[in-house]
């Protein structure tokens, strides 16, 4: 009984330091950010101007909108492949080249970056395809439908398959049953994986070097010709800006979850009452 | 019945196929491009390597030359920076998957003893940094561990240290970068595996006279073991041929093999050099890589029962 009452004063030690060391460094970057001085390591009062500094750096805005693109489209793609990969781990236990495929899915979650972007540079060099906005693009849905896939999977294996039984046998046909039953319950693991390989295509330096070519430089391949001059706050300011997007946006996704979940709770105990 | 069968055989192949030959394509195909390409030859060209197979035209006589050129393994086995980078990042691995254990363990214990309103919350805020942009996270550190940074400032200030302590640029920077990049993925399925223990084991193991830490030892550490297994190939596969921690907090004696293969590719233009390094990495990484796939796989058949 004891283990599961309140935290002891280990748990509460190993969280605290576990915690700051996670969260200090992100935190002390963010306040960074609104230094008046150069100096990242000296506090001279709070200002906006390296946000102002941000907004008229080219270089910079450009960057970010190849990302953005980048980002929406590589995203979008990743959620579709790493979908139907997803439900064929979780719904096909057996099928020709099963093994191939699982390990195809989990091998781009720890492969190293240097090869994976080494090996698709090499592929599109033989292909002979220009290298920019879409040879970035196909690199990132491919590294990130992975992790689509693997969301997708763990959502489908804890489903009740009896509404799709349901489905099926009041007549609908299966494409049907899929699109208005499945779709909608595992909804929020495509969300969750969207979300994801948006983030992974937004953060990622080492592949889009490998894969891009002129005219396609994007955010962190600015940030880090950048950081290697040097510490600026406007590198600061730049990785709060999209801290704050990242947090805005993960915290929609998860109230979105939650009221949803709810409201399905609600629903779920209405229905047990008639 | 046998039509819905075949319509049904259909589909599946269809939502197999599509994700399947994505895959082969842009994952499996590259590989073998790059087994082909590190026995090539480097050439002031565009694209800059020799190719391996030519049809010759001499007086008239074809031939098939297939030209395999094994002096960038050669190279790989005698120059010592390749060695060097090889074993430094083997160790560096291995450490910093240590630490992040180390640091991990207690975290995720806490996590899974929580009360269970709370765990939800402090799982949260274990996966959010994940979703900051990892370079960002790294480049915090530089303003943290610089001589005249932060860290330094601090510990001067309370009249810990008189001289800074140099840790950007050495190792021990890449060590901080390592584990607190790759913390995320230790603790949380350290954290599956604990928070599904059944406690009534450790009850039972005091029941029978056990003190606390040998209860930990003998029951609690033994049934953690598949995550501490994954959590440790989750840091130490990517730790391998990590670029980004060892250019931005290591120095130049901490040579990396992902640095070393960037700087091979993007500094020297040496691409089949840059392709045997990524195929011996690939070798190296073959065997976790593999234990780390059945896990994985025997995970999600678990979830499936």
């Amino acid at each position: 009984m004891s283990a599961r009452g309140g935290l002891s004063p280990f748990s509460v030690t190993a969280l605290t330091l576990g915690f700051a060391f996670l969260y200090l460094p992100i935190v002390i970057l963010v306040i960074f950010s609104f230094n008046e001085s150069r100096l990242v390591t000296v506090w001279a009062g709070f200002s906006t101007r390296w946000y102002v500094a941000l907004f008229q750096n080219q270089q910079i805005i450009d960057a970010a909108m190849v990302t953005l693109r980048v980002a929406l489209l590589s995203s979008t793609l990743a959620t579709i492949l790493g979908t139907l990969a997803g439900l064929a781990l979780a719904r096909f236990a057996r099928f020709r080249g099963r093994t191939l495929f699982t390990g195809m899915i989990y091998a781009p979650l720890v492969m190293p970056e240097v090869i994976t972007g080494l090996s698709l540079l090499l592929l599109f060099v033989s292909l002979d395809w220009d290298r920019g906005y879409w040879t970035v693009t196909l690199a990132h849905a491919t590294f990130s439908m992975a992790y689509v896939a693997v969301i997708v999977q763990s959502r489908l294996v804890g489903f009740d398959r009896s509404l799709e039984e349901a489905a099926m046998d009041l007549g609908a046909p299966p494409l049907k049953t899929f699109l208005v039953v499945t779709l909608p319950l595992i909804a929020p693991a495509l969300l969750a994986g969207w979300l994801l390989a948006f983030t992974l295509s937004l953060d990622d330096l080492v592949i889009a070097s490998f894969t891009s070519g002129p005219g396609a430089t994007t955010l962190p391949m600015r940030i880090y010709s950048q950081v290697r001059l040097g510490v600026t706050p406007e590198i600061n300011a730049v990785s709060t800006i999209l801290i704050a997007i990242v947090a805005i946006g993960v915290s929609v996704a998860t109230l979105t979850q939650k009221r949803q979940l709810v409201r399905r709770r609600r629903e779920e105990a209405l229905a047990r009452r008639t | 019945m046998n039509g819905e069968s075949r319509a049904e055989r259909r589909r599946r192949l269809l939502v197999v196929a599509v994700p399947y030959l994505w895959l082969a394509l842009f994952f499996l195909a590259p590989f073998l491009i790059v087994l082909k390409l590190s026995f090539a030859e480097v050439v002031l060209a565009r694209p800059p390597f020799t190719p391996l197979i030519e049809l010759l035209d001499e007086a008239g006589n074809l031939y098939l030359q297939v030209r395999l050129n094994i002096g960038n393994y050669l190279l790989l086995f005698s120059d010592d920076l390749y060695l060097r980078s090889y074993l430094n990042s083997l160790r560096i691995a291995l450490v910093s998957t240590a630490i992040t254990l180390a640091i991990g363990y207690p975290m995720a214990y806490a996590m899974a003893r929580a009360p269970e309103r709370a765990r939800a919350l402090l799982l949260m805020l274990v996966i959010l940094p994940f979703w900051t942009s990892f370079l960002i996270r790294v480049y915090a550190w530089i303003g943290i561990l610089k001589n005249e940074g932060l860290l330094n400032a601090a510990l001067t200030g309370i009249g810990l240290i008189d001289e800074p302590l140099v840790i950007l640029n050495t190792d021990w920077g890449v060590y901080i970068g390592i584990v607190y990049s790759y913390l995320p993925f230790m603790v949380l399925p350290l954290y599956a595996s604990l928070e599904k223990m059944d406690l009534t084991l450790l009850e039972a193991a005091a029941d029978l006279g056990s003190p606390p830490w040998k209860s930990f030892w003998s029951v609690t550490v033994p049934l953690s073991l598949p995550g501490i297994l994954a959590g440790c190939l989750l840091v130490f596969i990517p730790a391998m041929g990590e670029f980004v921690i060892p250019d931005l907090l290591g120095g130049s004696e901490t040579v990396m093999i992902g640095k070393t293969l960037w700087a091979e590719f993007f500094n020297n233009r040496d691409w089949p050099l840059a392709s045997a390094i990524a195929v011996i990495l690939l070798l190296l990484l073959v065997v976790p890589i593999v234990l780390f796939q059945r896990q994985q796989a025997a995970r999600g058949s678990e979830f499936g029962k």
